[in-house]
């Protein structure tokens, strides 16, 4: 199934070739959890800090557990504010 | 004691300086800045008093850790009656200035009356006079500072200015200092303008003393600042990116009001976004950002600082602006982009830039702009009027309105009242996206329910610094909360908002709320100033702060009424994103609110929270 992987900030180092606009589409087995996909691309645990499925946070206890499904944006930021 | 107890006020109908003890007793009650030039202004004013008239003041004014080793010690705060609302005006800025004045031997300077010709008032230490500024006026904020440098022979003498928004009378002119900070928020600088006061320049070489024991202070300030350091926010985020990493965030989440809050994301967020400003841009192969850049003593560092692309179309014939200069932050970026529809980077840097040089709020502008825009798509407003073309997107419009506004040439004039004004007169007072007449900052309601209440109730009208919710409802600072639920909402905001109060008043900035508690500032407090500075004490202050300008308000003819949304807002739901389909519940979490506050059903303090907090 296909889902856009979204890395910004100091992330983006972690967005595979191919990627534009802090952004890629990536073709997955079905089932693949957020923690999963996350774990693929290599980004540490303690930098994806907002996990954002949809738009919706999707809290640290969740992400092992939390299942993708087709369409769905997934979209990753290390720990940042602003104002 | 952290307070200099002395304070400089300046009789501008008279053209006299004096001198005067600080109330001592009302430092212990409002701690400094915002909360004691607040208790200043209110004693003193009638809360009815016409905002641009010789008997409105304007205080600027340190808080006792401003100038100390504190980090983000730096900030001072401008209050008086804003022209843009008529309600209690409050603009904070950090750089420079509020230190030099700390070191100058002022807590604070009241300005009073009206000169009857342009001058400035120049404070070397003790000594402060005020001084023929006809040659100023006219001159925009960054010539004004220069040539005042230049005629003391002193290049460290500091500078709070306004440009020719602020004498033009714009209703969100801001007063600038060191080229690209300012008390930027309602109008303090047409204020400022109103009584023929050009700028104010400090020289202080005297340090801060009475610190009340420095050995404490040190420690507190020191492992303060280790939070700071270690904190992954403010230790690495806000340096790399600044505020402007924001945009993407508040795009992904659906807040993001996009063409005056028509929609609540934007197609092009990515490209005036902290990520677009780190990238090299095609034309010269050189990104956006230069360096970040720190106001006085802070350990963060936020600030951007930026090159424009020379070879952009708005200023290939204008050298001045090649220069590295101040900005991009995200609620310039959004209310220049986002708010309009543009997405051209360079357009955005700019109008930031010609904010800065005539001193003009750029939410308000961009905000006012977004508006415009609206009335011009429904053929409200023609080309004719405008003097352009002015549909949503067109960066060539927002360019020239900008340049229009800022020298108050044409529409510009028009322009420079705000968005409540203009769209009242053309007939459609419900598309001024505001409340009290300022304009809504970088965040929309419908995505995120908490700020819907912070901004109806923001004393000084919409503002996303009076109760930042955004931290617990979108970044999880301190605790994640559901941004689109109601529960709870009450209690968050006033929390944010009595605490903001206190961050505001002792002269540090807010953005150190990220990584500190008010457990982390209370020891820096303690330290530096006679007193009884628990907790339970900063929390009664915050509150009591929040209750006096809410009183002015109440005094100065609003009401419940005026606690808000526009009903965009209100009962057009979010189009797009996670918040599809979604209103603002305000009337949900107003009643709940007012409750919390121990308010009447009416929004007016009772006798009894009155007694409580001593008012
Ligand atoms: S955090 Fe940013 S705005 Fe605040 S004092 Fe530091 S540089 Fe200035």
């Amino acid at each position: 199934m296909k889902i856009a992987f979204k890395l910004f900030a100091s992330l983006s180092d972690y967005l595979p070739a191919g990627s534009r606009d802090n952004r890629i589409e990536l073709d997955v087995e079905e089932g693949v959890t957020v923690g999963e996909l996350i774990r693929r691309y290599q980004v540490p645990e303690r930098s994806a800090h907002l996990v954002l499925v949809n738009g919706i946070f999707i809290p640290p206890a969740q992400r092992l557990r939390h299942r993708l499904k087709p369409g769905d944006e997934v979209a990753v930021w290390p720990p940042i504010a602003g104002g | 004691m952290g307070w200099n107890r002395k304070i400089l006020r300046v009789d501008l109908t008279k053209g006299i300086c004096s001198e005067e003890p600080l109330n001592m007793q009302w430092a212990q009650e409002y701690l400094g800045s915002r909360g004691l030039a607040t208790k200043y202004l209110v004693s003193e004013i009638d809360p009815k008093v016409d905002p641009l008239s010789p008997d409105n003041k304007m205080i600027m004014a340190t808080g006792p850790l401003t100038g100390t080793m504190a980090s983000t010690g730096g900030r001072y705060t401008v209050v008086t009656k804003g022209p843009l609302t008529g309600a209690i005006a409050c603009s904070n800025s950090g750089g420079f200035f509020g230190a030099e004045m700390k070191f100058a031997g002022w807590d604070m300077i009241v300005f009073e009356g009206r000169s009857p010709k342009p001058v400035y008032l120049y404070v070397e230490n003790d000594r402060a006079e005020l001084r023929d500024a006809a040659h100023l006026w006219g001159r925009s904020c960054w010539e004004t500072e220069e040539t005042i440098k230049h005629e003391l022979q002193d290049p460290l003498v500091r500078i709070s200015s306004i440009g020719r928004a602020g004498e033009n009378g714009v209703h969100y002119a801001c007063i600038v200092n060191d080229l690209h900070r300012a008390a930027g928020r309602s109008g303090v600088g047409a204020v400022m303008g109103s009584k023929n006061l050009k700028a104010v320049a400090l020289r202080g070489t005297r340090g801060v003393s009475g610190i009340r024991d420095f050995g404490e202070f040190m420690q507190a300030t020191t492992a303060a600042k280790k939070v700071l350091a270690d904190n992954a926010v403010t230790g690495q985020g806000l340096p790399k990116y600044g505020t402007q990493v924001l945009m993407n965030v508040i795009n992904e989440i659906g807040a993001l009001p996009t063409r005056n809050h028509r929609d609540v994301q934007f197609e092009d967020a990515n490209k005036i976004s902290a990520e677009a400003m780190h990238e090299k841009r095609p034309t010269d192969g050189k990104p956006h950002l230069v360096t970040n850049a720190a106001c006085f003593g802070c350990t963060i560092a936020c600030g951007r600082i930026s090159e424009i692309d020379k070879g952009h179309f708005t200023v290939k014939n204008s050298p001045k602006y090649w220069g590295a200069s101040g900005g991009l932050e995200y609620e310039a970026a959004w209310a220049l982009g986002a708010a309009n529809g543009v997405g051209d980077l360079e357009a955005l840097q700019y109008a930031n830039l010609l904010c800065n040089e005539q001193g003009m709020d750029p939410i308000s502008f961009g905000a006012t702009v977004g508006a415009a825009m609206e009335l011009y798509e429904m053929g409200v407003l023609t080309k004719e009027q405008i003097g352009l073309d002015a549909p949503f997107g067109s960066a060539e419009a927002l360019a020239r309105l900008a340049e229009m506004t800022a020298t108050g040439e044409g529409f510009g004039r028009e322009l420079g009242l705000g968005s409540k004004r203009l769209c009242t007169k053309y007939g459609h007072p419900e598309l001024s996206m505001s409340v009290k007449g300022q304009e809504f900052p970088a965040y929309d309601s419908r995505g995120i329910q908490g700020m819907g209440l912070a901004y109806a109730t923001s004393n000084r009208g919409a503002c996303h610094l009076r109760g930042y919710t955004v931290a617990s409802e979108v970044l999880g600072i301190p605790v994640k909360t559901d941004p689109h639920v109601t529960e709870g909402k009450a209690e968050l905001v006033k929390a944010f908002q009595d605490a903001t109060a206190v961050f505001d008043s002792a002269g540090i900035c807010v953005f150190t709320s990220f990584a500190w508690t008010l457990a982390d500032v209370q020891p820096q407090i303690a330290a530096a100033c006679d007193g009884d500075w628990s907790m339970d004490r900063l929390n009664e202050v915050g509150e009591r702060i929040w209750n006096m300008e809410r009183q002015f308000n109440n005094a100065a003819g609003f009401t419940a009424k005026d606690d808000n949304l526009p009903p965009r807002l209100t009962s057009e739901p979010a189009r797009t994103g996670p918040a599809k389909g979604m209103v603002n519940q305000l009337d949900k979490m107003l009643p709940e609110y007012y409750q919390v506050r121990g308010w009447t059903p009416e929004g007016v303090p009772t006798a009894e929270t009155l007694a409580r907090l001593g008012l």
